[in-house]
């Protein structure tokens, strides 16, 4: 069976202040099989976001492989890439205007058969959609009355009106409270579940990733650094590795493990894993 | 709400109702303003004989018996082409503004700013003007192309080329970014202001004929204007309509448009120069008109809503009635510049809007 998400060698730079170019992504591999829930952790700038640019076709790569299902991105169109791919991005500004069921109808847009209306399938999918991301009932509102969790509501409705196989996230939870983090995130989970979706989510929560994602990729130096289960890859040891911070581990009552900053000492130090340092 | 409570058809029904009553009331007005712009004037001519004269000879219903000759004339020689060619324009430019402002979401857009205005008035400028410091060249101002003169001619390809060349410039790659297209757009027009202002230095005796195209008129449109840019205009208009999702799309901005399947670089390529065809299309025949294609698109997102789908047709009606009856005021006032009517009326009305509505602004930013 082929993978959802194969990504082999991506290199990725970006062009640096006063000339040259600064590499951010240096051979990067990442394997995701279809129906696979992954969180993307890593410090700032790390390259995340680029990473999930590259697997949505929106950044090409200087060298190195990503394929979608077996097929090499360069080969799709994009209509087709967003009949199947759809992408939840940092933020998105909704234009005022639209009544929250036209939004999330725009969701069907890549699935488009009718000149000027929409079919009853269109009608059926923007319905679902809106049930599973608990948006039916702001759908005669309009965009400018939302609140910041309400938004993000819509949002996930507009891509699972797309209804696609692989759901790119990137750091979903920006801006919402910790009941609404917390919600969108079992929301998510369970329509990993239930629709048999592909999620890649770019989180910075770590205790969110503990919490919800089965598996994690660290990245680190330009690659994955980790990859695996949560409570091996966000060990205090490792993240200290990677983001320089001293965590300690701590158990709830119930026996669920998170991570807390180390208190009474500063807990920035620099990371030992330095992209420039070692790979310049 | 329950998902077993709500309405089943969330997105057409009501939508459709809407767009019917919309499309309505926009026929409706612009029959009036058919009838309105062709029966007032220094002579005036009453509804009925209006509807009479334009049955029979538009559609070949009934008889002109009982209008006489010289009214049927003034009709059909004089107001009508002037009435058409005003709906022409008025809609043209109302289209290319709710499109610029979709493209580069900007609520300044306007028909004219990636440098539509700038490139046709230095075209009309020379078409005036070189006549004058060339006459060995035989071509006199009068001179025609298929009925069109060297000044509309000349305007239409300064507008069109003009926008080819700051879309050559702004592109990177496959992508057109709405900042870079809109900066260049503004460089490009101030360079070639210039240039008109020095034609007008230089012009002499032809320094009105030049001042009042700038200012927009309709005072000399005829048939053989219309023959060439009403078809301009509605061509483009279709095209414009039949990618309303595109243009619905590009208000969630390139990368969530590109995420829902948009081409976006090539998307917006086809419609600046789909506006920017049927925007040289009506300053080619009428001048730099201003404030129809900025204020149109604005009231009309306050009253309907900005899905594309009833924006752009509702967008064309509005725009082609209020053009013939700012140009009817024109006329009324003793043959002032349409532009100033435009202006005097437009400007104190979007204040008002804007007073009134803090929509009007937050429309198109979020």
């Amino acid at each position: 069976m082929t993978a959802a998400v194969e990504v082999l060698g991506l290199h990725v730079s970006y062009e640096a202040d006063g000339g040259g170019r600064r590499a951010v992504l240096r051979g990067l591999d990442l394997t995701v099989e279809a129906g696979e829930l992954v969180a993307l952790v890593g410090p700032n700038g790390s390259g995340k976001t680029t990473l999930l640019r590259a697997i949505a076709g929106t950044l090409p790569a200087e060298a190195g492989r990503v394929a979608l299902f077996g097929r090499p991105i360069a080969d799709w169109r994009r209509v087709e890439l967003a009949r199947r791919v759809a992408v939840l991005p940092q933020a998105l500004a909704l234009p005022d205007g639209f009544r929250v069921a036209e939004l999330v109808e725009m969701g069907r847009a890549p699935h488009a058969t009718r000149w000027l209306g929409s079919s009853t399938q269109d009608a059926e999918a923007v319905e679902r959609a809106m049930a599973d991301a608990d948006a039916l009932d702001l759908a005669e509102r309009h965009a400018d009355e939302l609140s910041g969790g309400e938004r993000q509501r819509v949002l996930v409705a507009m891509a699972l009106a797309q209804e696609p196989e692989l759901l790119l996230l990137d750091e979903p939870t920006l801006h919402l409270d910790i009941a609404h983090q917390a919600a969108l995130l079992a929301s998510v989970a369970r329509l990993q579940a239930r629709r048999g979706l592909t999620v890649i989510a770019v989180l910075h929560d770590l205790n969110l990733a503990i919490a919800h994602a089965p598996r994690v990729a660290a990245l680190g130096a330009g690659r994955i650094a980790v990859d695996g289960d949560p409570a091996s890859v966000l060990h205090p040891a490792v993240v200290r590795e990677l983001f320089g911070a001293s965590l300690d581990e701590a158990r709830t009552a119930d026996g669920r493990r998170f991570l807390v900053p180390r208190s009474g000492q500063a807990t920035r130090n620099e990371p030992s894993v330095n992209p420039d340092r070692i790979y310049r | 709400m329950r998902a077993g409570v709500v309405p089943r058809p969330i997105v057409r029904g009501p939508a459709l109702t809407r767009a019917a009553l919309v499309l309505g009331a926009g026929a409706g007005l612009l029959l009036l303003a058919l009838v309105v712009g062709v029966g007032l004037g220094s002579v005036a001519v009453a509804p009925d004989e209006v509807l009479r004269v334009l049955g029979h000879r538009l559609l070949g219903l009934g008889a002109t018996s009982g209008v006489d000759a010289s009214t049927e004339t003034i009709v059909m020689e004089l107001r009508l082409p002037r009435v058409l060619g005003a709906m022409t324009v008025g809609a043209g430019l109302a289209c290319a503004g709710t499109v610029f402002q979709a493209i580069l979401r900007n609520p300044m857009a306007d028909p004219y700013i990636i440098g539509t205005a700038a490139g046709a008035s230095l075209g009309a400028t020379l078409g005036i003007v070189l006549p004058l410091l060339a006459p060995a060249l035989a071509i006199g101002a009068a001179s025609t192309w298929l009925g069109i003169g060297l000044v509309q001619l000349l305007a239409f390809a300064g507008g069109l080329g003009t926008v080819l060349l700051v879309i050559g410039v702004a592109r990177q790659g496959g992508r057109l970014p709405s900042v870079t297209l809109l900066l260049t757009g503004y460089a490009v027009s101030s360079l070639l202001a210039a240039g008109v202002s020095l034609l007008m230095f230089a012009s002499g005796r032809a320094l009105a004929v030049i001042f009042s195209w700038l200012m927009g008129s309709l005072a000399g449109v005829g048939w053989a204007d219309l023959a060439i840019a009403a078809p301009v205009v509605g061509a483009t208009f279709v095209l414009l309509l039949a990618r309303w999702r595109s243009l619905n799309l590009l208000l969630l901005g390139d990368g969530p448009a590109a995420h829902l399947g948009l081409e976006v670089g090539r998307a917006k390529l086809r419609l600046t120069l789909l506006a920017t065809l049927a925007t040289s299309a009506a300053v080619a025949i009428s001048g730099t008109i201003g404030f129809v294609g900025l204020v149109v698109p604005h009231v009309l997102r306050l009253v309907i809503g900005p899905d594309h789908r009833l924006l752009l047709p509702a967008s064309a009606v509005l725009g082609a009635a209020l053009l013939v009856l700012a140009d009817l005021g024109a006329r009324l006032a003793g043959g002032i510049p349409v532009g100033v009517v435009t202006a005097l009326v437009g400007a104190p009305f979007f204040l008002w809007l804007l007073r009134r509505s803090r929509r009007v602004a937050s429309a198109l930013s979020a």
